[in-house]
């Protein structure tokens, strides 16, 4: 698939920020997806040239983190957390809510949304927690979820 | 004069809306003609009552609960300012039963300060060890570590002071401080609390660890989860390297050091020390053997202290009050504080940092008063994902590194999530199997094909298809984990699968199944 947003110039400025470190991958990455929103093959050959790394080194690296996607998120990313302490406070029916409400399942996308199971926000002694394009929320019953996922398009 | 108002900005405040709240009171002082300083602190850990509004009144912080936006109007109208009654009005913060029981050792400048700003660290007693450090050498301040008999706080309970005595005594060019900000415990967010609520104690007791084992370089591995978190270490670390604390020939003491932040990508695994390591180099997770240990051969090869955040602050207050006084705390091996974090369905949840010794049932009842619910307690994961479900009639263990051990379960990182009665214990086995699959890095076959295997044989006792024979399948699969898992991911596994095993079996006949 290609990225429309890639651009060869853009990421080669990118690495050099990183003044072209192999051991910098995982944070060159995270640049990538900040201004490309997903890895593409395109990306992939070009760190693997650019870092002098083989193309398996570094889709190894991208394919292993949950964080990498490989496809294009749509306008808001939804993340939904679905560990124990979240469980402990009905996390799996905010999950199944949100996956009739959205009309997506876990880890599908539309245009508008992706939505994602996520292990542990750190905001335990708020659960269920979720978060929306990085931006975390507590106390999130069936209602709140809605307000938040209406308010969407207002916070980004 | 203007007053005196904190909001936090901290991940937990700012999910339940305290910068909509800080927000509101700005402009509503404005409208009315009010004068304000409005200063974001971090939090004090009572996550239960945020967001907390405080206001200074005669150099005394008057603490305000659970506020909302619309709250403000009539706050202000109910004098505010001067610390007028209101429903939402605890009283002053210092006489917070829930905070001045604690024993807060690391966590002490926690919501007290800006924890931006360099000053108001110097003015509580910021950058004093440090410099105690630079005037007294290296080796007393590894002395004071083991005194205080430290123990790592990430979960493992490996006594500081030893690893940084192994890293001091390798001789090396090149030494590292790498500080395992990768807290992905559910249940777990005293590093965060930490980070976001005074990063220049974790800074300055990674400047004291390098100073301590001669290393110049410090990297903070931080997960991604934690983007606020970011923000704010970073902007601690510039703050700190603007006022000459780090970089070159720090304070005139010839040492020099610095500190970068690198994130995480979503990897549990990547808490466990040497995949860290790993990911640090820009590697994928995937655990290393060992030996070497990472004290001797760790990050690029070199010696490496990977320590825990808690564990590097707390360092600070020992090299300034004295090992002795740090050993004091707690009981048997489990010497000092703990900041245990009350989570899940919990009335009450928040940051409690405590000395070793008390129960799990005072913890939940005096803090935690109970669970949120309001229903009987049915168990409570200590540890994060790899730790035992302990039932109800358990709850007088003391809290013990060895003590927990003893009844098959673990302390780690101090996370505590509680269930209520409504809890399906055997989802819970299957959830631990079923992270485990997700997570595993996949280098050791016990882990990474013993998990998918666990996942199968608990939903066939669910299902009850030969119950009793794959009870004996899933314990035996249990032993297989534990004892030839490469790293804790699949060697601890087992615990919370076991403790259902134990105490919940009659749950595998009465779920529901899984739901997805």
């Amino acid at each position: 698939m290609i990225n429309e947003n890639y651009d060869k110039q853009s990421a080669r400025e990118i690495i050099e920020g990183f003044d072209n470190r192999p051991e910098m991958l995982v944070q060159i990455l995270h640049a990538f997806l900040e201004r490309f929103a997903w890895i593409s093959d395109e990306a992939i050959r070009q760190l693997a040239s650019e870092l002098n790394l083989s193309r398996a080194d570094v889709h190894g690296v991208v394919s292993y983190y949950h964080d990498f996607r490989t496809s294009p998120p749509g306008k808001h990313v939804v993340k939904i957390c679905e560990a124990e302490s979240c469980q402990a406070m009905g996390s799996r029916e905010l999950s199944e809510h949100a996956q009739k409400s959205l009309g997506l399942a876990m880890r599908e996308s539309n245009d508008d949304v992706t939505l994602e199971p996520v292990y542990c926000l750190g905001n335990c002694a708020c659960s269920p927690a979720m978060m929306v394009d990085g931006k975390t929320f507590g106390r999130v019953s069936a209602n709140r979820f809605d307000e938040i996922v209406a308010s969407m398009d207002e916070t980004r | 004069m203007a007053t005196r108002i904190y909001v936090p900005r901290e991940t937990a405040a700012i999910s339940v809306g305290a910068n909509e709240v800080a927000i509101a009171i700005a402009r509503h002082a404005k409208e009315s003609g009010e004068k304000i300083e409005l200063i974001r602190n971090g939090s004090w850990g009572a996550t239960w009552l945020e967001p907390m509004v405080e206001v200074v009144v005669d150099d005394k912080r008057i603490a305000y609960g659970n506020i909302e936006p619309a709250d403000i109007p009539g706050l202000f109208g109910s004098g505010l300012l001067k610390g007028g009654d209101h429903d939402k009005r605890i009283g002053p913060t210092n006489e917070i039963p829930y905070l001045i029981n604690q024993d807060r050792w690391t966590f002490w400048r926690c919501g007290l300060i800006n924890p931006l700003s360099i000053d108001d660290y110097t003015a509580h007693q910021g950058f004093d060890a440090v410099t105690k450090a630079f005037n007294s050498g290296p080796q007393p301040i590894i002395d004071m570590v083991k005194t205080s008999g430290l123990r790592g706080r990430g979960g493992a309970g490996f006594p500081a002071g030893i690893k940084w005595q192994t890293v001091a005594d390798t001789d090396a060019d090149q030494k590292y401080i790498a500080c395992n900000a990768d807290e992905g415990d559910s249940g777990t967010f005293s590093d965060r609390i930490l980070m976001e609520s005074d990063p220049l104690a974790l800074i300055e007791g990674m400047m004291i660890a390098g100073f301590a084992v001669g290393a110049s370089r410090g990297y903070i591995y931080l997960r991604s989860e934690y983007p606020l978190t970011y923000s704010i270490l970073t902007r601690a670390i510039a703050a700190a390297r603007e006022a000459g604390w780090l970089g070159n020939d720090i304070q005139g003491s010839g040492f020099n050091f610095d500190v970068d932040v690198h994130l995480g990508a979503g990897s549990y695994v990547c808490g466990e020390e040497t995949a860290m390591l790993e990911s640090l180099e820009g590697k994928a997770g995937i655990i290393r053997y060992k030996p070497p240990l990472p004290a001797i051969e760790g990050l690029f090869g070199k010696p490496t202290i990977v320590n825990n955040v808690v564990t590097l602050a707390s360092v600070p207050n020992i090299v300034n009050l004295g090992g002795e006084k740090y050993a004091a705390y707690g009981v048997n091996r489990s010497t000092g504080t703990l900041a245990f974090q009350l989570a899940g369905n919990i009335k009450r949840g928040g940051l409690v940092e405590k000395a070793f010794g008390l129960t799990l049932r005072e913890l939940i009842d005096d803090w935690g008063g109970g669970t949120a619910s309001g229903r009987p307690i049915k168990a409570v994961q200590v540890g994060g994902p790899l730790g035992a479900y302990i039932p109800a009639d358990q709850l007088d263990t003391p809290l013990d590194y060895e003590a927990f051990l003893d009844i098959g379960a673990m302390i780690g990182h101090g996370g505590i999530v509680v269930f209520d009665d409504t809890a399906d214990m055997a989802q819970q086995a299957r959830f631990a199997m079923e992270f485990c699959a997700i997570e595993s890095c996949g280098k050791c076959t016990p882990c990474r094909i013993g998990a998918v295997r666990g996942v199968e044989v608990i939903d066939r006792m669910i299902a009850d298809e030969n119950r009793d024979d794959n009870y004996e399948l899933l314990v035996e699969l249990c032993d297989t984990m534990e004892d030839a898992s490469l790293c804790a991911m699949g060697g601890l596994t087992p615990f919370p699968v076991r403790s259902v095993l134990k105490y919940f079996a009659e749950d595998f006949a009465s779920s529901q199944g899984p739901q997805e």
